[in-house]
């Protein structure tokens, strides 16, 4: 279990997070979301480890400030939001990248299976940035993927942080990283992800995070949080929640979106 | 269809180059042997290596001043090249993997200023130790003054472009050129308070040229050039994580501020070695490390390995050249891996701009 209590963080001398406090469930995917600026991924990053913060965060337990970096490393992987890289690294080089963290040696083939899990299957040989800003998110994912491919281990859940997976991706991509969210959790591994997407959000979603000017304005399962009320003062706009534009227009909602195959 | 492939290893997989890394790694090997066998065999004097050579095997006791060419001039030459040739090709692999950025070379951005003023400030100033203290560091003074002065300045130019983790490179290019125009300022100014003696040194010592090597010279740089030289292979994979950025390096279990230290002191280590006994040879950090990505891509567990052999043979090839074209003089050896370079690094450049995304 993730359990993080009045976390605070300040960037450039500006408070950014003023005590918000998170619980996530192994097995549950743990969802992040509130308007822009509202501290989403300010809150990713604290519970990363990624910028200094003041409160507690527990993973399993333990202290992560108190935890050595190689052994959090086995234990959870941190996708970035945009990640530009310096050198010529083929996509396959990349992703190997992820296993430089595991326990124990991975398989030879477990970079091109990771590739072939968020589609990118034959991608290997090509230059990762030669790749689309999509097919580069999916890149990443992958190496945070082959990173903790089992989402249980000996010890105990493993955790996949993400911060807006699917950001740049078109509604199929879109689903099939849902997906993998979706199983990762089902088989027993955490997911905790910022997102941007209501929708994606309250399909998905075990448990809601809402977040507004550093703090958390409302949590819960998806249904609880999203509603008119909560939803219109989180964004400053009027919101309705399940309702449906009069007739002539058109909309179109993941929730009536299927894969392909 | 496709068949599941559960064999280990060997079989190829597109974008894997470490196959074609160690090839590339075996051909460097046999061209350094080559380099070296070739400059041992070469010079003004017309010495020749193989009737050395023969009257070794022959068991004949070998002609005095053939001996003297052989074993203390071109021997300790050639041992001073491929030092200095693999130390500024592996301080400039180490240092683009640190900041991120295939721009980033010990000459270009003041590291190697930093370090000669390091050295100038041990010739000009070194007499006013005290005497039990020039007697502790000895010959030492000047390579320990130029490894002060690139370590400084690596420190410092690290600490001014990066930010919350993040490298601005446009600061560390700037910051370089800033530090190193600094460092030339002090310098001059140093050597204008030198009296003849110590001008001389620094004439000889500021040509960039291997010309003067001697054993004494080799024991100075080697120990700390051959620390590095160990040491940098256990930074391979970390630098590899660090191109991903600080943060997802530190998420792979990356302890990434130890290992920018260690990268810091290795780069101040070998550029100011190098730097203390040749006096800076440009072009060798930058172009070395350029084309290896090109041939065998970014990953550091081949490309420091594979740049400090193929710095070590070009620079004792350079250096080959240049004191043969217009033997018995000598030109600097800078000029001639600037002759040779410049023109070859642009044909790289054009001919795969997209490979090298800054």
């Amino acid at each position: 279990m993730l359990s993080a209590t009045d976390i605070h963080a300040d960037l450039a001398g500006t408070p950014i997070l003023r005590g918000v406090s998170l619980t996530a469930r192994p097995g549950q995917i743990t969802m992040i979301v509130g308007p822009n600026g509202s501290g989403k991924t300010t809150l990713l990053r604290a519970l990363t480890q990624d910028l200094p913060y003041r409160g507690r965060v527990l993973l399993d337990g333990a202290d992560i400030a108190a935890l050595p970096g190689w052994e959090l490393a086995t234990r959870r992987a941190v996708l970035p939001q945009a990640s530009r890289i310096a050198f010529p690294f083929t996509v396959l080089e990349i992703v190997r990248l992820g296993l430089i963290a595991a326990a124990t040696p991975a398989p030879g083939h477990r970079a091109s299976e990771a590739l072939a899990r968020v589609g990118l299957a034959g991608f290997e040989g090509r230059f990762y940035q030669d790749l689309s800003g999509g097919e580069q998110q999916r890149a990443q994912l992958a190496r945070v993927l082959a990173q903790v491919w089992d989402p249980v281990g000996p010890d105990g859940a493993r955790w996949l942080f993400l911060d807006e997976p699917v950001a740049s991706l078109d509604i199929g991509h879109q689903l099939e990283v849902m997906e993998i969210m979706a199983d990762y959790a089902r088989a027993g591994g955490g997911v905790v992800a910022v997102m941007h997407d209501l929708n994606l959000t309250a399909i998905h979603a075990d448990q809601v995070l809402l977040m507004q000017d550093g703090r958390c304005l409302a949590a819960g399962p998806p249904a609880a949080v999203f509603t008119d009320a909560i939803l219109s003062a989180a964004y400053g706009c009027t919101v309705r929640v399940n309702a449906t534009p009069p007739a002539p227009a058109t909309f179109v909602l993941p929730h009536m979106a299927r894969r392909a195959g | 269809m496709a068949t599941a492939d559960n064999s280990p290893t060997r079989d190829f997989v597109a974008g894997d180059r470490q196959g074609r890394a160690r090839r590339v790694m075996l051909g460097l090997v046999a061209l350094l042997l080559v380099t070296s066998t070739l400059s041992l065999g070469i010079g003004a004097s017309g010495v020749s290596l193989w009737s050395v050579l023969g009257q070794i095997a022959r068991a004949e006791a070998v002609a005095p001043r053939e001996a003297l060419i052989l074993f203390d001039i071109r021997a300790p030459r050639l041992a001073l090249g491929l030092l200095v040739g693999a130390a500024l090709a592996v301080s400039g692999a180490v240092m683009q993997g640190l900041f991120r950025n295939p721009l980033a070379d010990p000459g270009l951005v003041g590291v190697g200023a930093g370090a000669g003023l390091g050295a100038i400030t041990a010739i000009v100033l070194g007499g006013l130790l005290p005497l039990a203290l020039q007697d502790v560091v000895g010959f030492y003074l000047v390579p320990l003054a130029a490894f002060l002065g690139g370590w400084l300045t690596t420190l410092f130019l690290y600490r001014i472009s990066t930010s919350r983790g993040r490298t601005s490179v446009a600061v560390m290019l700037l910051g370089g050129i800033a530090l190193g125009a600094l460092a030339g300022a002090v310098s001059g100014v140093l050597i204008y308070m030198a009296d003849d003696a110590q001008l001389r040194d620094l004439t000889f010592w500021g040509l960039g040229s291997l010309a003067g090597a001697t054993w004494d010279k080799v024991l100075v740089a080697g120990p700390l050039i051959a620390l590095v030289l160990v040491v940098t292979p256990f930074l391979a994979q970390s630098l590899n994580a660090l191109a991903l950025g600080e943060g997802p390096a530190a998420h792979l279990g990356i302890p990434v501020q130890r290992m920018k230290t260690i990268s810091i002191l290795t780069v101040a280590g070998a550029t100011g070695a190098a730097v203390a006994v040749s006096g800076g040879i440009g072009f060798v950090g930058i172009v070395v490390p350029h084309l290896l990505r090109i041939l065998t891509g970014p990953d550091h567990r081949y490309l420091l390995p594979n740049a400090a052999l193929l710095g070590a043979a070009l620079l004792v090839g350079a250096d080959m050249i240049a004191r043969s074209v217009i033997a018995p003089a000598e030109l600097p050896i800078g000029i001639v891996t600037a002759t040779l370079g410049g023109p070859f690094f642009l044909w790289i450049l054009l001919r795969n701009r997209s490979l090298l995304d800054l």
